[in-house]
């Protein structure tokens, strides 16, 4: 009777790059000359690399100058005199959120329309998504905040902030899907179809709006328009802003990434690990017949 | 500069709340990579 | 057999247990009268207020009828497995879900007559003839464009526990593009607020090309999302 080795089974079905890599690693093991080796597993509890840590650095660079250039250097705006220090963050937190939704959009595409259905596709998608979210939330809540320093309200229905709240609920949406349960498969192909329509209905969402808002008479006469007058300076704390934020959802997709594979890799293992149990449960009766 | 305490206050909201997801990815991804053995990951 | 023979099969299909079981006519019309209703008490009744706001109610009205009536489409398609067998019987999904769509879409169009005519009766509108064509085009055009919508999601959300709750959560925003059309174009088509019928056009055109963009897109997405 055939004894399955837990650590065989889960490296056939740990995910899709694991496999390889770990072949090689046995395969450049044993090639040394000391045979097989049953080499002690290392657990480097980190999913940084010295990639990672790199950008992370380059982050906190750029995150402390655009503080400088945002908070410091950077001169009033001639309308919006101080307030437009909070563009500096707000502007860049959309557009990378933006940048985001795209990256899930394409990794759905690439996961779907691909005969061979990558999962890794399918975790970037999921990290690139929930760190949008984060992003949107960022830029709806300095967004609110700006417009009780320029327009005294919380809140206003023009077409860019209903958009963005849409955006919003939308993504939210997106997250709750993936959390529906079953396999990796299943839910990479349920999560890639909303991803796509996703990114289809932000367009209707958008023209909607846009056409909506622009047919309502503004009852204050406050400029809705979030450019401020660009001033050399300020472009460029604008720039260092999208730069640093950049930085940050790179480093944020990568850690995440590798999360979402540590789990899906743990769920195939906790999975073999059950089935190994449940077949030497049914040992003692094979052996009789 | 008018309105320091709230300019000031939403760059340190900002930044405090990017800083506490940041951790928290690198926390969790920390826990998760305690449980599985390195020649299962990618990026190692 | 051709897609749109199934299409109708499944249409006739839906239509028929609707007709034998009444759930539709004795709960959800009645749910969507009771909306309407209540919706004066939060406006506590203010006819003026109302009459200007009727339009946006019924639109609302619609919108929640539509999270009871897609769950009540897959309902009776998940209780017996119905929808597995379908597919496992080679059903193509296209067909499967523009089926549907015509089912749920013609259930819908009646209450949204219904509701109409609530608005005349609770609200004090008025419906004028010079409105008439963009009030019926803009009926149809967002029916299509919410029942393409609603069996796409109803589809993903049918059948396992704890799925029914995303399906408002889902759709909501996904409408309100056709809640915003819709809205206004039947102000226009009803003269709320001074608006002229040649006002709402345009965003009859908005409801088309959604109502398109969600039918071709759900027809290929609903395969994959039921195949699981």
């Amino acid at each position: 009777m055939t004894t399955i080795d837990p650590h065989e089974a889960a490296e056939g079905t740990a995910g899709d790059e694991a496999g390889g890599s770990a072949d090689q690693a046995v395969r450049s093991r044993g090639r040394s000359g000391a045979g097989p080796v049953v080499g002690a597993d290392t657990y480097d509890a980190t999913t940084g690399t010295r990639g990672t840590r790199l950008l992370g650095v380059a982050t906190i660079i750029a995150m402390a100058w655009l503080v400088v250039f945002g908070l410091g250097f950077s001169p009033e705006d001639r309308d919006q005199r101080e307030a437009v220090r909070l563009l500096y963050v707000h502007v860049p937190t959309i557009w990378i959120a933006y940048l985001a939704f795209i990256v899930t959009a394409v990794s759905s595409a690439m996961y779907l329309f691909r005969k061979e259905h990558r999962l890794g596709w399918d975790r970037l998608a999921g990290a690139s998504a929930e760190i949008g979210v984060v992003f949107v939330a960022v830029t709806l809540v300095v967004g609110s905040l700006w417009g009780r320093l320029t327009w005294g309200v919380f809140w206003q229905w023009d077409a860019r902030l209903t958009t963005t709240a849409l955006l919003f609920v939308t993504y939210i949406g997106y997250l709750a899907v993936r959390r529906l349960g079953g396999s990796h498969q299943q839910r990479a192909r349920r999560s890639a179809v909303i991803g796509l329509l996703a990114v289809l209905l932000l367009p209707l969402v958008h023209w909607s709006v846009r056409l909506w808002r622009s047919l309502h008479q503004e009852a204050t006469v406050l400029d809705t328009d979030l450019d401020p007058d660009i001033d050399g300076l300020m472009a460029f704390s604008l720039f260092v802003g999208v730069v640093a934020f950049t930085l940050l959802y790179v480093w944020l997709a990568l850690h995440r990434t590798r999360a979402l594979f540590l789990e899906d890799a743990l769920d195939d293992r906790g999975l073999d690990a059950a089935l190994v149990a449940r077949r030497a449960e049914a040992a003692p009766v094979g052996r009789d017949a | 500069m008018e309105d320091a305490g709230f300019i000031l206050g939403s760059y340190a909201l900002v930044f405090g709340a990017m800083g506490v997801y940041a951790w928290r990815a690198l926390r969790g991804g920390r826990r998760l990579a305690r449980q599985v053995p390195d020649r299962e990951k990618y990026w190692t | 057999m051709s897609l749109w023979r199934i299409a109708r099969l499944v249409a006739a299909k839906d239509l028929l247990v609707e007709r034998r079981s009444r759930v539709v006519t004795n709960q959800v019309l009645p749910f969507a009268g009771v909306t309407m209703v209540i919706f004066a008490f939060a406006l506590d009744a203010n006819q003026q207020v109302l009459e200007r706001v009727a339009p946006g109610l019924v639109w609302l009205a619609t919108m929640f009828s539509l999270l009871v009536l897609v769950q009540r489409s897959f309902a009776i398609e998940t209780d017996d497995g119905a929808l597995d067998a379908m597919r496992v019987a080679g059903v193509d999904a296209r067909a499967i879900y523009l089926g549907k769509t015509i089912g749920l879409g013609a259930q819908l169009l009646v209450l949204e007559v219904l509701l109409l005519f609530a608005a005349v009766i609770l609200y004090g509108e008025t419906i004028r003839v010079e409105g008439l064509v963009l009030l019926v085009t803009t009926l149809i055009s967002a029916t299509c464009g919410l029942a393409a919508v609603g069996t796409l999601y109803g589809g993903l959300a049918a059948g396992f526990r704890g799925r029914e709750t995303l399906l408002p959560l889902l759709t909501l925003p996904a409408v309100a593009p056709v809640l915003i059309g819709a809205t206004r174009a039947v102000e226009a088509a009803l003269g709320t607020a001074g608006a002229v019928v040649s006002d709402g056009w345009p965003w009859v055109g908005l409801l088309v090309v959604f109502a398109v963009a969600f039918g071709v897109g759900g027809a290929l997405a609903f395969g994959p999302l039921i195949d699981e």
